[in-house]
């Protein structure tokens, strides 16, 4: 029988490639596609892992249309493996634990996962389409948005626990704090106070413009193999000790126990699987296409006490130097929202140390957290 | 002027009853004759059981609402003239849940577990939509 444990530290990620998103941010392009950008994060990622084209027989692209585009235009015409995931962020983390498995189980000897989104330049806005389920319904009545949902979920936390957005406002600026530290992320250079937060235009009250992700323009890949092969590359490989995943699928997106099942679920698997606990990690890449979702996840794998993030994330906690940085690039509100892609790319520099003045000192093992309508969860260490 | 918001482009025979029952002003909902289960929205099948017997239950209508926003950004052009309009997330008493908005109260009044009952708002000829009120003490 198999067991979670036998997979850990078997594959790593032993290349990653980003591109320029503060330059992106900057410069629209209608015309601009999604291939070209995935491309160059691709080629990025070759070159850091000390890889040819020829190395790869693995690929799979998300929010890439085609896989059968992509591949044409890389000149891979005979991959062993290849596939599309959904270009939804929940994807992100499932397009490595797909990878990963191929790898594992000899399907593919090195796997490329490649994102690219060309949303802001075609204006992507993330709401006032027509939804599934009972979501459908919603619009009859303005309801829309992944924003909203969030804003829904953090109105009933607000109400269970009598409190206000003291949490959004520390995690959001903390991740401001970090951007200073990160020339490629958009808010570089742009410092956020408490002032400007609680001052910001609402978009889904409770939920303000700081609380949302920067839709953006962007590319990142990452490239997944053994641990035996990762041994012989160019950079020290950054393993993947575990992984585990929970869907909380029903008619809407917000969830009524605000993701709390799901995330004991996956906590109850993860760490054991990795074979590490909680106290272990040094620091945290949590999804944050909302800042809500956030306070959930750190509530949700035991950081902070249930109904006490509020309190638990002040006073520099989770800042870079406090007991649990996260968000150390910038993260989706002040880097770029590459849909957790480049969260894992982030991880993945920090355990090498190559962060300049934005490392984690003496980083060993770090968490990504995604929590959606499937919460997907890794444990990386060096 | 005509009403522009969205409303449903077309009804499936399965989904007709629920439209057909909030025209006569009344919230009907599929029961599964198996297990008991009430759900929304319409599939063929009781999510819970999996049973394909059930009858379109008459429901209260009162319900509490869990959770609201005001949703300030424009996404649907035909809520502009509404913004800042709110939209509330009621559950029912029979389970169910729905979103939908308030008549007969301010945005800044409505709380969480707040008693609601339906409101049948006659938008169209052809369609009903359930909103809510604050319920009658």
């Amino acid at each position: 029988m198999v067991d979670a444990r036998d997979f850990r530290d078997k594959t790593a990620i032993v290349g990653v490639g980003t591109t320029d998103f503060r330059a992106l941010y900057r410069d629209l392009d209608p015309e601009r596609s999604a291939y070209d950008l995935g491309i160059q994060a691709f080629k990025a990622a070759l070159d850091d892992a000390g890889l040819k084209k020829e190395d790869i027989d693995g690929l799979l692209v998300s929010r890439i249309p085609s896989y059968g585009r992509t591949a044409t235009m890389l000149g891979l015409p005979n991959l062993k493996n290849v596939n599309v995931t959904e270009g939804g962020g929940r994807q992100s983390g499932l397009t490595l634990q797909i990878a990963a498995n191929w790898v594992y189980s000899g399907l593919a000897n090195y796997v490329a996962c490649m994102y690219g989104n060309n949303g802001r330049s075609v204006g992507a806005t993330y709401g006032g389409g027509e939804a599934e389920g009972a979501g459908s319904y919603g619009g009859f009545f303005g309801m829309t948005s992944p924003g909203a949902e969030l804003a829904m979920m953090w109105r009933r936390y607000q109400h269970k626990y009598g409190v206000g957005k003291e949490a959004l406002a520390a995690i959001t600026i903390a991740h401001r704090k970090h951007a200073a530290f990160n020339p490629n992320a958009v808010m570089y250079g742009r410092p956020l106070s408490l002032e400007d937060y609680m001052n910001a235009r609402f978009i889904a009250e409770p939920l303000c413009l700081y609380d949302y992700c920067l839709i953006n323009d962007g590319g990142v890949c990452f490239i997944v193999t053994s641990a035996e092969r990762a041994k012989a590359l160019k950079k020290p490989p950054v393993y993947i000790s575990g992984t585990a995943t929970c869907s909380a699928l029903d008619n809407f997106y917000a969830q009524e126990d605000l993701f709390e099942a799901p995330l004991a679920s996956i906590a109850s698997r993860l760490y054991p699987a990795a074979g590490v606990t909680r106290k272990d990690i040094d620091f945290a890449e949590i999804y944050d296409n909302f800042t809500p979702t956030v306070a959930f996840g750190l509530e949700g794998y035991g950081f902070a006490p249930k109904g006490e993030v509020t309190g638990w994330v002040q006073g520099g906690r989770i800042e870079l130097g406090g007991e649990l940085p996260i968000g150390t690039s910038g993260a989706h509100t002040s880097e770029s929202y590459m849909q957790g892609w480049a969260l894992h790319v982030e991880t993945v520099r920090q355990l090498r140390g190559e962060c300049g003045e934005r490392q984690v000192k003496g980083a060993e093992i770090g968490q990504y957290i995604c929590t959606a309508p499937i919460s997907v969860s890794h444990i990386f260490r060096r | 002027m005509a009403y522009d918001k969205p409303l449903p482009k077309k009804v499936s025979k399965l989904e007709q009853p629920f439209w057909d029952a909030l025209k006569k002003h009344e919230v009907r909902l599929q029961k599964c004759s198996s297990c008991g289960h009430t759900w929304f929205p319409a599939t063929a099948l009781c999510p819970r059981c999996l049973s394909p017997k059930y009858e379109w239950a008459k429901c209260s209508g009162k319900g509490k609402v869990f959770s609201w926003v005001i949703f300030h950004q424009r996404y649907f052009k035909s809520f502009e003239k509404d913004i800042p309009y709110s939209v509330v997330w009621v559950e029912l008493e029979e389970g169910p849940m729905f979103y939908s908005n308030m008549v007969g109260v301010k945005n800044e009044e409505i709380r969480c577990d707040m008693p609601v009952e339906a409101y049948f708002d006659d938008v169209t000829d052809e369609f009903t939509l359930l909103k809510f009120k604050p319920a009658k003490s």
